[in-house]
């Protein structure tokens, strides 16, 4: 390698680590204030490790908040989003990659339309439509808005993927002796597993972390959800910062796991040697 | 094995018209090669047999079966496509079992089938393999085996050699020969590389602009073109021709040469002809004789085998074909003479063969 080559490498590897530093410290931050005693919270000043750690937050928001019960309506809500979405999506991302049909072009236009509104401007309305189904204050009235609104993105999303999956290949199929649905299923859909799994993350993370609709629509503690439940630490005079924290931290296993669970898809290139190359 | 009968096909996509009224009927066991340049819709005439595309007027029937609205699925026929198309998830074993699978098989059939497949073209080594592990030849072997490992009523090919190195083409060129000669069973193939419609065709439809141009044995094609455009698609180095008119008994050409009316050609006086000579039909003679031509060499290019050697002559650039080495220099004088007997007329306006 030249002098010129190394720096360049050298810079580059820094930039990226500055960047990394800057993305995680917010995370280092709320798993320090986390372990940090209450009493000590306010009394050490600014220090990247307090001087004694304790799980006392964990223990209290686990055993003495609602949690449990946050942590369990938010994983039946973002599940259940996520799987609904992808499938939704699958199938129409399907027809919009591979058929021409009439009202093709109208149907983009308006899924790209209900990408287009702020969200606050749709609670009211949203909130009038759900209340006299009764599907305010439960959680499938939730999944039903997450699923509406994620819809849209996902099929184009999973369009993408289609789109990238050579058509000699269900030909192939068809003719091997396989309908139509077959050949999705057997041939397309596999080679599609990285755009599930990119689809399943992107709408999981984003109905887990979805709190507009879910303070506006939802009031009983048995229906509350994580990003709701965090809130209510916030008191009219005081702030719980440790506990907040440590449900923060919480918060972030699940989607870790499923990302650690489809991260395999994710990376992979299934495709390579399906035609010429 | 089967018969395929196309009737009065048309097909336009939109307003755009494909094909053109084609009419074409392929007997139990014939190999049929369709041949023309890009877009002129050979593939699509293919891959409406195959049930891919949509007909818009017309017929198409195997075996005296009407097929127009029956499923791919159902016509039992194979294609090997010009990409593969092999499944990439799939083992090379599965790719082949794959439509026998489908038709629900016994276990020990498929095995024997993809065994007895995979013996006829070497791929038991590779059986276990994923498509990405295996090289363009290997792949394309297997796409083939894919279509013969259940005996299919017809075999259709979209251009298979198109993505290989030319040595390898060769190659499974022969193989493809071959392996239609052992099974023969009816088959469409594709191509717009004449070489290939010449060596596996029984016979050949060369196509242009969504038409069939002409019908017929391969010789047939190569010796009595029926109109320009099958004179200059088919034979490598192509057919040179040389514009003119008929003027007091002889083609007068562009630039004032003359060529004698070959035996039997009739032609109005003043009729404007396109007069087509292959390039190894063009003699390098020792010295001025009757109608030969005096001319200058332009280039030589050898191939190994033979030299084609260019001229301008008759206001053209003239290729000869010779097998003679060495006989040409850049600069030389040569004296030409046209192969009477081999010359071919053909109309300007209508562009169809006269004589």
């Amino acid at each position: 390698m030249t002098r010129k080559r190394i720096v360049l490498t050298l810079l580059h590897r820094l930039a990226v680590l500055a960047y990394v530093a800057f993305a995680l410290f917010p995370l280092f931050w709320l798993l320090k204030v986390s372990v940090t005693p209450t009493s000590l919270l306010y009394t050490e000043g600014i220090r990247l490790w307090p001087s004694r750690a304790s799980l006392e937050h964990y223990a209290f928001v686990l055993t003495h908040s609602s949690f449990p019960t946050f942590f369990l309506n938010s994983t039946i809500v973002s599940g259940a989003t996520a799987v609904i979405v992808t499938i939704v999506a699958s199938l129409a991302g399907y027809a919009m990659s591979r058929f021409v049909f009439r009202g093709k072009y109208w149907i983009v236009a308006l899924l790209l339309l209900t990408q287009m509104f702020p969200l606050v401007m749709l609670i009211a309305p949203m909130f009038k439509m759900l209340s006299p189904l009764g599907l305010t204050n439960s959680l499938t009235g939730l999944v039903i808005v997450y699923v509406a609104f994620n819809v849209p993105f996902a099929t184009f999303l999973m369009q993408s993927f289609f789109d990238g999956i050579p058509k000699d290949l269900e030909d192939a199929a068809m003719i091997d002796g396989a309908t139509r649905f077959t050949a999705f299923r057997q041939i397309i859909l596999p080679l599609t597993l990285p755009g599930i799994a990119a689809t399943l993350g992107f709408v999981f993370t984003a109905a887990w972390s979805e709190l507009l609709f879910a303070l506006m629509l939802i009031s009983g503690n048995q229906a509350t959800t994580f990003p709701v439940g965090l809130l209510s630490f916030v008191s009219k005079f005081s702030v719980d910062f440790g506990q907040m924290m440590a449900a923060g931290v919480l918060a972030l296993i699940p989607a870790c796991l499923f990302f650690l669970l489809i991260q395999r898809y994710l990376v992979q290139g299934l495709t390579a040697g399906a035609v010429k190359g | 094995m089967a018969s395929i009968t196309i009737e009065a096909i048309t097909k336009t996509f939109g307003t755009v018209p494909v094909l053109n009224d084609i009419d074409l009927s392929i007997a139990d066991g014939e190999f049929v090669v369709l041949v023309g340049p890009s877009g002129c819709g050979k593939s699509t005439l293919l891959r409406m047999i195959a049930g891919l595309e949509d007909i818009t007027a017309g017929e198409i029937r195997i075996d005296d079966r009407r097929i127009n609205e029956v499923a791919p699925k159902d016509r039992d026929i194979a294609m090997v496509f010009q990409s593969y198309a092999l499944y990439p998830h799939m083992t090379v074993a599965d790719n082949m079992s794959y439509s026998l699978k489908l038709r629900k098989t016994a276990k020990e059939r498929i095995a024997e089938a993809v065994g007895a497949a995979a013996g006829k073209l070497g791929l038991d080594p590779l059986l276990a393999r994923r498509p990405k592990a295996l090289s363009g030849g290997q792949r394309q072997r297997v796409a083939m085996g894919r279509a013969i490992v259940r005996h299919p009523k017809a075999f259709l090919f979209d251009e298979p050699l198109s993505n290989l190195d030319a040595r390898l083409r060769e190659q499974m060129r022969a193989e493809i020969k071959r392996l239609h000669k052992s099974i023969g069973a009816t088959s469409v193939y594709v191509t717009h590389d004449q070489i290939e419609a010449m060596t596996l065709a029984d016979r050949i439809v060369a196509m242009h602009g969504g038409i069939i141009q002409q019908v017929g044995n391969p010789l047939d094609l190569y010796d009595r073109p029926a109109n320009l455009f099958v004179a200059g698609f088919i034979g490598s180095p192509a057919m040179n021709f040389v514009e003119g008119h008929r003027r007091a008994g002889a083609i007068e050409t562009d630039d004032g040469s003359k060529i004698a009316i070959p035996d039997g050609v009739q032609l109005a006086e003043g009729q404007a002809v396109t007069v087509g000579i292959r390039p190894e039909h063009v003699r390098i003679v020792a010295g001025p004789e009757a109608g030969s031509y005096a001319a200058r060499v332009d280039l030589v290019e050898p191939t190994g085998f033979g030299t084609i050697v260019h001229v301008r002559l008759l206001g053209q650039d003239l290729k000869i074909y010779t097998l003679e080495r060495g006989i040409a220099a850049v600069g030389q004088p040569l004296h030409i003479a046209l192969d009477g007997a081999r010359l071919h007329v053909f109309d300007r306006e209508t562009t169809n063969r006269i004589g």
